[in-house]
């Protein structure tokens, strides 16, 4: 396989902090590969060292082919859309895409027709002549993109592009990347904080966590088999019990919750006989299950009815005051549940996964 | 009192101000300079263009002028420049008070201070001499390039605060961009970084420039008799020649030429005096 991009034991140091702690990967050409972590785990230091802003301390980024040790940013064939877009104020829509392109000293008549050709291709035909200010916030992105794209980098690094537009048109944009990148094929890395953007438009995610790279995989398996406590937590809504593992039997483990209910679960790899941590989806328990053969049962009081339409939940608490998220599927089959009703919910064995409970890094 | 009452009261030595220091005397002047002794003539404004000793020191004064303005804006733009972006948070009001430090000494004391740094038994010589750099001692004052040296020095602060006002608006990201769409550093400064400081540039340059043209002190100090500015002769007219009418008609022929030029400058880079005023 082809890499664009290839990142060897990359490591970035801030005075003491080390903001990106020996980070390696690849990126196939062509692919939409994005960055998931929370705010200060270094994913933006991560893309600024590959843009060019930072020098790396140690460790080695290259691009298809060649190593970027102390080529400056104006010289690398990969192009950044920045968290607020940085389009140029002072400049219209057409000369802020012929930008890259008038640096490159690309004949006036050919500028023109690619500028036009671009804005064509991002849905924005005869924009050219607007000022930034006249663009709404999604025309706004679809010129910053463009910028980019017109100048065929290797690689186009987004930054939280998204962040600034509101909900509605955020989804929208969401599919819109999503389509622009297979249409266009250039490799997209893109980085966010928000783990639907990254599940939605990715071929695969990494997740990254104190300047460390927890898992990489494709978004499916981030979710349903997330090898690490961290990613457990943070991709998806889950739910989290604290207990101590009591046997261990061959992939599944016998867990007692520290409110003492005693579970079958599955076990991750370095989980043992002692402390552990129990995950579970909202989405794996089921309401008031039928047959219960080799269910985990617990009974719990609804709290409240959180209703957002295919998305609903269940807030529920165990007896011992421990809050769960359930799903709630509408299909009018649990019309009858109200606050406070008790009620009792069951899940499989194999959809809770068990890990070792360990120290937090501090 | 209603609201118009305070308005007037508050106006009216503002008023009083504009109108009795600066219009009425102007008037007079205006008058002045249209009259010799014999009564009405144009002879005042005559004798400016038939006497070349008056028309070229006021031709070498409004080219000296723009020079030393644009010297000034090439040293400011950098100083700026590392002032709002480059410096940390703490060190820049540092800077900045380095910047006015100067400028609570008067500008006799300033020119003064040029003065025994660069005169032929000044400092630098001495150091010079003894470093073996030169034989003999070298005049540095009374010469064009010292004159303008000490005008830039002059009027640098009122360069420089516009500009690192107007420069802390300009986003990071900006720069970071055209930086990463390929555009080298001069290219960043002339696409990105000017323009943006387009309306600081203006009003830094207006400012500079009329300090500049009516500077009276730097000029006879540090040019000498070697540089002469238009505002000597108006000095020479007014106190040396006690011909007040010509002195008052050259002092109308520089106000002219100093809006004409500020006039031009507006129009050739596109821009309007309410909007660089705001």
């Amino acid at each position: 396989m082809q890499y664009d991009l290839v990142i060897s034991r990359l490591v970035k140091e801030f005075g003491t902090f080390r903001a990106v702690d020996d980070v390696s990967f690849e990126v196939p050409k062509g692919s939409f590969f994005s960055i998931l972590g929370p705010s200060g785990c270094g994913k933006t230091t991560l893309l600024r060292m590959i843009a060019g802003f930072e020098e790396q301390t140690s460790g080695r980024i290259e691009i298809s082919g060649q190593d970027m040790r102390g080529v400056t940013p104006n010289r690398r064939p990969v192009n950044l859309v920045f968290q607020h877009l940085a389009l140029f104020p002072m400049m219209n829509v057409a000369e802020n895409i012929a930008f890259g392109l008038r640096r490159r000293k690309v004949p006036a008549a050919e500028i023109r027709r690619r500028t036009e050709e671009m804005l064509e291709r991002v849905g924005l035909p005869g924009y050219g002549a607007k000022r930034i200010h006249q663009l709404s916030g999604g025309q706004k992105q679809r010129v910053a993109i463009a910028r980019c794209l017109v100048l065929d980098p290797k690689l186009l690094l987004l930054d939280e592009p998204l962040g600034a537009l509101d909900l509605k048109l955020r989804e929208q944009m969401k599919v819109e990347l999503k389509k622009l990148q297979a249409k266009v094929g250039t490799t997209f890395i893109y980085i966010t904080h928000d783990q639907s953007e990254a599940l939605v438009m990715s071929d695969t995610v990494a997740v990254m966590n104190r300047g460390r790279f927890e898992q990489v995989g494709s978004p499916q398996e981030l979710y349903m088999d997330p090898q690490t406590p961290f990613v457990a937590g943070f991709v998806g809504d889950n739910n989290r019990w604290e207990g101590t593992v009591e046997e261990v039997e061959g992939e599944t483990v016998l867990i007692r919750t520290d409110e003492a209910l005693v579970f079958r679960a599955r076990r991750k790899a370095d989980a043992h006989k002692g402390p552990a941590t129990l995950f579970l989806r909202p989405e794996a328990m089921v309401i008031d299950p039928v047959g219960t053969d080799g269910l985990n049962t617990f009974p719990a009081v609804v709290k409240a009815i959180l209703f957002d339409g295919a998305n609903s939940r269940l807030l529920t608490v165990t007896p011992s005051g421990h809050e769960l998220l359930a799903a709630l599927p509408q299909n009018r089959a649990f019309d009858h549940i109200r606050p406070g009703a008790e009620i009792t919910l069951g899940w499989h064995p194999h959809s809770g996964i068990v890990f070792a409970r360990r120290e937090e890094r501090p | 009192m209603n609201r118009s009452g305070l308005f007037w009261l508050f106006l009216t030595p503002v008023l009083l101000w504009l109108f009795l220091l600066i219009v009425l005397p102007h008037v007079d002047l205006f008058i002045l300079s249209f009259r010799t002794d014999e009564g009405w003539s144009l002879e005042n404004y005559a004798n400016f263009f038939t006497e070349p000793i008056y028309w070229l020191t006021f031709v070498r004064t409004a080219v000296y002028s723009i020079i030393t303005t644009l010297l000034t804006l090439v040293v400011s733009l950098p100083v700026a420049f590392y002032i709002t972006k480059l410096s940390r948070p703490r060190v820049r009001g540092f800077l900045m008070i380095l910047l006015l430090l100067p400028f609570w000494v008067s500008e006799l004391v300033r020119v003064y201070g040029w003065m025994i740094l660069l005169r032929e038994s000044g400092v630098l010589n001495y150091l010079f001499l003894q470093l073996g750099l030169l034989e003999r001692p070298v005049e540095m004052l009374y010469n064009d390039a010292t004159m303008i040296m000490g005008l830039v020095y002059t009027s640098m602060l009122f360069m420089v605060v516009p500009l690192v006002s107007v420069m802390e608006s300009l986003d990071d990201s900006l720069v970071e961009a055209a930086y990463d769409l390929g555009a080298s550093k001069i290219c960043i400064w002339r696409t990105i970084i000017i323009p943006h400081c387009k309306p600081g540039i203006t009003s830094g340059a207006i400012v500079v420039f009329m300090l500049v043209l009516g500077n009276y002190l730097t000029p006879n100090l540090m040019g000498g008799k070697n540089s002469l500015w238009f505002t000597e002769q108006i000095y020479n007219q007014f106190i040396a020649s006690f011909n007040w009418n010509q002195g008052a008609a050259f002092g109308f022929l520089l106000l002219a030429l100093s809006s004409c030029i500020v006039w031009v400058g507006l129009k050739l880079t596109g821009q309007k005096l309410g909007e660089v005023a705001s």
